[in-house]
C-alpha cells in the first residue's frame, strides 16, 4: 500500500504500524507526526498515511527541510495554499502580520505592498526588528518571511497603491487583504478593488485600537466577496493607540477568513466543504 | 421616497445623491464603502449618483487603525 514519508509516496506492505516504520527509516527521530498531528502511542498504518519523523534540534537537508515544515499541515490544505496568491496592501500592524501567519501555513506566493520605511513607532506591534529601522518595510518584511519559509514567494513592491497601479499591482491575487492604517485610505482602497477586480474577495480590517475586549472582534461578511474584521468601532485617536495583542487578533482574523477563502470555505460561518 | 439602507427602510427627499445620504447618516463620505443595487461605488460616484425609490444600499464606515 502506498503512504506518504517526508511527503514522498512510499509503498510498504499491509500490516505495519508507525514506531516500526520508524524504527526502519529513522531509528533516532523522536518526533513522529500521523496526517499533520504528533503521536506518542503507536498505530497500525493506512493506505495514504502522511508521516514525518524529525530529530528534534537536527538541522535538515535543504530537501527535507520543506517537506518536515509542512508535516504540521493538514494532507490535502497545504497542496491548495502552496499553489494559492494573496495580496496583502499595506504592511503595518496588520499586514506585517497577516503576511507572516500566511507564510508559516504554506501559502505559496504572497504579493506585497507599501512605501514606507520602518520607524521606531511601529516596533510596538509591526512584526520588524531594531536592527531594521530604516528599511523599507516591504525589504525588512521579504527578510523576515524568507526566514521563516524560505519556499513562500514574496513580491515585494515599494510603492504607493492608486488607483492606477491596483490593478496592474493585485491582478494575479487569489484574495486581497487590506491592511491600511487611515479610514480614508482603508475605504478607498475597498471600494477601488471591489469594482476594479470583481469576483475576486477583499478581506478588509476595522476596529482594533486599544485594550478593550477581544471577544467583541469578530469577522462579517458584508456583501459578495467584501469581509471585514475587527470590532467596527474602536478608532485609532489621542488616547486610545494601537497595541499589539487587538491589532494581532485582527490580523489573524484577516488571516483565517483568508485561508477558508482558499480553501472555499465560508469566513464567517460553520460549514464543512472539504 | 422609501430605500433600504443596511436592511432598514429609510424615506428620504427626492434627488439626494449618495454624498447627501452618507452625510444625513452623519458618515464621512472619504471613510466608506457603498454598494448600491449589489454594486460597489467609487468614491467620485457619490455626488453624481441621485438615489431612486426602491434602491438597496449597503453602507460600509471604517474606522483608522491597523
Amino acid at each position: 500500500m502506498r503512504i506518504f514519508y517526508n511527503e514522498t509516496p512510499l509503498e510498504i506492505p499491509p500490516g505495519i504500524t508507525l514506531f516500526q516504520l520508524k524504527r526502519q527509516l529513522k531509528p533516532d527521530a523522536d518526533i513522529v507526526i500521523l496526517n499533520g498531528y504528533p503521536l506518542s502511542a503507536d498505530r497500525l498504518l493506512q493506505a495514504e498515511d502522511h508521516i514525518s519523523l524529525i530529530r528534534r534540534g537536527e538541522q535538515p537537508s535543504a530537501d527535507d527541510l520543506e517537506q518536515l515544515m509542512a508535516a504540521r499541515h493538514t494532507p490535502g490544505v497545504h497542496q491548495r495554499l502552496k499553489s494559492s496568491c494573496v495580496g496583502i496592501a499595506g504592511i503595518g500592524g496588520l499586514g506585517s502580520l497577516v503576511a507572516i501567519a500566511l507564510a508559516r501555513v504554506g501559502v505559496g506566493q504572497l504579493i506585497i505592498a507599501d512605501f514606507d520605511i520602518v520607524e521606531p513607532s511601529n516596533l510596538n506591534r509591526q512584526q520588524y526588528f531594531i536592527d531594521q529601522i530604516g528599511m523599507p518595510k516591504v525589504e525588512a518584511l521579504g527578510d523576515n518571511l524568507r526566514r521563516i519559509n524560505p519556499w513562500t514567494r514574496v513580491t515585494a513592491h515599494n510603492v504607493k497603491i492608486t488607483s492606477t497601479n491596483l490593478r496592474a499591482l493585485f491582478a494575479s491575487v487569489d484574495v486581497l487583504a487590506e491592511a491600511f492604517d487611515a479610514a480614508d485610505q482603508k475605504a478607498f482602497l475597498a471600494s477601488c478593488f471591489l469594482q476594479a477586480l470583481p469576483g475576486k474577495p477583499l478581506v478588509a480590517a476595522s476596529g482594533m485600537a486599544g485594550f478593550g475586549p477581544a471577544n467583541t472582534i469578530k469577522t462579517c461578511k458584508i456583501t459578495d466577496n467584501f469581509y471585514l474584521c475587527g470590532d467596527g468601532s474602536a478608532a485609532a485617536r489621542p488616547g486610545c493607540g494601537l497595541m499589539a495583542p487587538r491589532v494581532g487578533i485582527v490580523a489573524h482574523h484577516q488571516a483565517n477568513a483568508i485561508v477558508r477563502l482558499l480553501l472555499n470555505q465560508s469566513p464567517e460561518t460553520e460549514e464543512s466543504t472539504i | 421616497m422609501t430605500i433600504t439602507v443596511n436592511g432598514s427602510e429609510r424615506t428620504i427627499q427626492e434627488n439626494l445623491t449618495i454624498q447627501g445620504l452618507v452625510e444625513d447618516l452623519g458618515l464621512a463620505p472619504a471613510h466608506v464603502v457603498v454598494e448600491l443595487n449589489r454594486h460597489i461605488l467609487t468614491q467620485d460616484q457619490y455626488s453624481q449618483v441621485s438615489l431612486k425609490t426602491g434602491d438597496v444600499l449597503e453602507i460600509v464606515q471604517f474606522v483608522g487603525g491597523g
